[in-house]
């Protein structure tokens, strides 16, 4: 089982530096949908002991909502917007990869300046987390599309639900079902207001979105 | 009992996008905010039980700011009656770039008000730490449409502003709240509690390096919705870009829930030894945040952007009040209360500003004393209010927290408090009397009207308050924050 989670942690980080490097918009979504569905192993795959009805309907959700569920409405979104590409964004796309594996190499620094208590299902669990949510981060800042930026969100989100299965596993199931839902409510609604952005500017790009300064 | 609090109004919400009139719609509004504050005066007389499988409870912190957050939203309601009904349908002009736009349907209007009094409720009755989390994620949600209330531009960039860094501080929250689960994990084995009572029971069992962790993040990521510099960028946006009905509960009743959000995490790290580690953070976020808008507040030239800085400030006094501890932290709590009614009786004033001048640009608004007297008047003694003058309540509260510094001997802080606290003043003072003076200019296309008391009454109700709290403090109230400040380890 070690393995294997191990295995998908890596490919959790290799679709992270994809994702820094896509300049297409709908391969960026598929890619978030193999992040989905990629969770939803994970989260089975760190389940110690065996699965109950709790943990499969976890993976299940996780891979519904995540691997399913938003990338259909992002990729109705994108339809909506007439675009294809995220074009010049603020930071390049090999700089971005770059800080990619930047970011992976000082989550693994914080890692190890911060062990678990107790024996963790697997090691990697911590830095694959962080170095998801930098990504994330990442993406929301350097991106000049709404839908790009939102897309940040979902990578940074998917980082924390992976420590969230991995470590923290205890958590009541119906927790993680609100956690679930409030970040596809939160996806709606970001994707209502990336609708009237695309139908105010007739684009969805947020440097539009430069009035409100000092 | 208190899931009638959260319950009536989301009911009432769900209601209000089947209903077709805009009268009835109104009516279930009022009746249901009526509901709200009755119930939750009501617990004063009974302690309620609780509910949800212990999951709801109304504590010593809950209380003060439910009741706080009743009568700020029956204020607001009675103001946004008043305010629906001049904002009439179709399109209108933008007066600041003259664009044409239209406002949101009334019913998603209403029905998303209604939520978000549902979901803030929530956040103060919470006992566990994740259904805290999911509450106040759930502000956000509901509030957001009510700031993209105006359809055009600005008010869009606010709000995708707004949903992208709040979704992101309450990210951090979420994981911080991850680490609170790790370190507890040695404390209680098998099943980790997130409720704020067990885990403030066996605090001692907690692992340090990882509660330490968890606080970190919590601070960060509510933080951001509280408004603490260098977190605050999307406040000032979000207030002055909102309808100014939404701008009050933003800043009067929204910001005190995040602040209780830090307050359940604080009290953990008091009762696991940690008290001192947290205050420190409180200390400079709190200053750091006076100083950046007080160095705002000095150039503005928005009134609704000065009253949103303003607010900037005011967070970061409580933030201060609580990392000094003692009787600052009493004083926080209580000048909570305070600001919470001076703010929104100064967003509803800005309103009526707004709806006669059609300008938000302070340096073009002359004269409001002789145009619209009642609101300039309220205006003037709003000002004094927010900058801590006597005889109002936040000068008692922000004297406490001067006199917390003063006890502990730290001078620097204190004097550093009230020199940002003068400058403040200042530049307030400054911009809102040259408003209230002078002779106002004629307006085109605006005609002279009377002030409604739809649109008065509001915030005379919310004046009186402040002032009251400030010459008598009843002994209920005094009791609860004397036990909320108990809890926060400042005996």
């Amino acid at each position: 089982m070690r393995v294997l989670l191990d295995t998908l942690m890596v490919l959790l980080v290799f679709t992270n530096l994809r994702l820094l490097g896509l300049s297409r918009l709908s391969a960026s979504i598929r890619t978030v949908a193999a992040q989905g569905v990629l969770l939803g192993l994970i989260a089975l795959a760190a389940h110690v002991g065996p699965w109950n009805a709790r943990i499969l309907l976890i993976a299940a959700a996780g891979i519904g909502i995540k691997g399913v569920a938003f990338p259909l409405l992002l990729r109705r979104g994108l339809r909506a917007a007439r675009i294809r590409r995220e074009a010049e964004p603020f930071v390049g796309y090999i700089p971005s990869v770059l800080a990619g594996v930047a970011a992976f190499v000082l989550s693994l620094g914080i890692a190890a300046r911060l062990p678990l208590p107790g024996t963790p299902v697997s090691d990697l669990i911590v830095p694959t987390a962080l170095t998801t949510m930098l990504v994330g981060l990442l993406l929301i800042v350097s991106r000049k599309k709404a839908l790009s930026q939102a897309l940040g969100y979902l990578v940074f989100e998917n980082g924390i639900y992976v420590f969230g299965v991995g470590v923290a596993y205890e958590a009541s199931a119906l927790v993680e079902m609100g956690v679930l839902l409030d970040v596809f409510v939160g996806v709606f609604v970001m994707g209502i207001i990336m609708f009237h952005i695309s139908r105010e500017f007739d684009s969805i790009d947020t440097t539009h979105l430069a009035t409100l300064k000092e | 009992m208190l899931s009638a609090l959260v319950l009536i109004p989301a009911a009432a919400a769900v209601l209000c996008f089947f209903i077709r009139t805009d009268a009835l719609r109104r009516a279930l509004l009022l009746g249901a905010a009526v509901a709200h504050a009755a119930l939750s005066l009501s617990t004063w007389f009974r302690a309620p039980g609780d509910a949800w499988n212990g999951t709801l409870r109304l504590d010593a912190i809950g209380q003060p700011f439910l009741t706080v957050l009743s009568a700020l939203f029956l204020a607001a309601t009675v103001y946004a009656v008043g305010y629906l009904r001049r904002e009439s349908p179709g399109e209108r002009e933008d007066f600041l770039e003259g664009f044409r736009f239209t406002n949101a349907p009334e019913a998603v209007f209403t029905g998303c008000l209604l939520f978000f009094l549902s979901t803030m409720t929530l956040v103060l009755l919470s006992e566990n730490l994740a259904l805290l989390w999911i509450a106040i994620e759930a502000t956000t949600l509901s509030s957001a449409p009510l700031i993209y209330f105006h359809r055009h531009h600005r008010s869009l960039e606010a709000t995708w502003k707004y949903l992208m860094i709040c979704s992101v501080g309450i990210g951090l929250a979420l994981l911080g709240i991850f680490f609170l689960a790790v370190a507890a994990s040695a404390a209680f084995g098998g099943s980790i509690p997130l409720s704020v009572h067990a885990l403030c029971e066996r605090a001692a069992g907690l692992h340090a390096p990882w509660l330490k962790a968890a606080f970190i993040f919590l601070l960060v990521g509510y933080g951001t919705k509280m408004g603490l510099a260098p977190l605050h960028t999307w406040l000032p946006d979000a207030h002055s870009e909102a309808p100014s009905v939404v701008s009050a509960l933003l800043s009067g009743a929204l910001l005190n829930c995040a602040y209780v959000g830090i307050l359940r995490i604080d009290q953990i790290c008091v009762a696991a030894g940690l008290g001192p580690y947290a205050q420190g953070f409180f200390v400079w976020f709190g200053l750091v945040s006076i100083g950046i808008a007080a160095a705002f507040l000095l150039a503005q030239r928005d009134y609704k952007r000065l009253l949103a800085y303003s607010s900037v400030e005011h967070m970061g006094i409580l933030a201060l009040g609580l990392g000094l501890g003692g009787t600052a932290a009493f004083g926080a709590l209580l000048h909570a209360v305070n600001h919470s009614f001076t703010k929104a009786m100064l967003f509803l004033l800005a309103g009526n500003i707004l709806t006669v001048y059609r300008t938000k640009s302070a340096p073009e608004v002359r004269g409001v004393l002789r145009r619209i007297p009642v609101t300039g008047v309220l205006w003037l003694a709003g000002l004094l209010a927010i900058t801590g003058s006597p005889p109002f309540g936040t000068f008692v509260s922000e004297l406490l927290i001067l006199r917390g510094a003063l006890d502990q001997g730290r001078f620097w802080i204190a004097g550093l408090y009230l020199a940002l606290l003068t400058v403040i003043f200042i530049g307030m003072a400054a911009t809102m009397t040259r408003m209230a003076q002078g002779v106002a200019p004629q307006i085109p296309g605006a005609t002279p009207r009377r002030e409604e008391s739809l649109a008065i009454g509001p915030p005379i109700a919310l004046g009186v308050v402040a002032l009251v709290l400030g010459i008598y403090l009843p002994p209920s109230l005094d009791a609860v924050l004397h036990r909320a400040a108990q809890a926060l380890g400042a005996g």
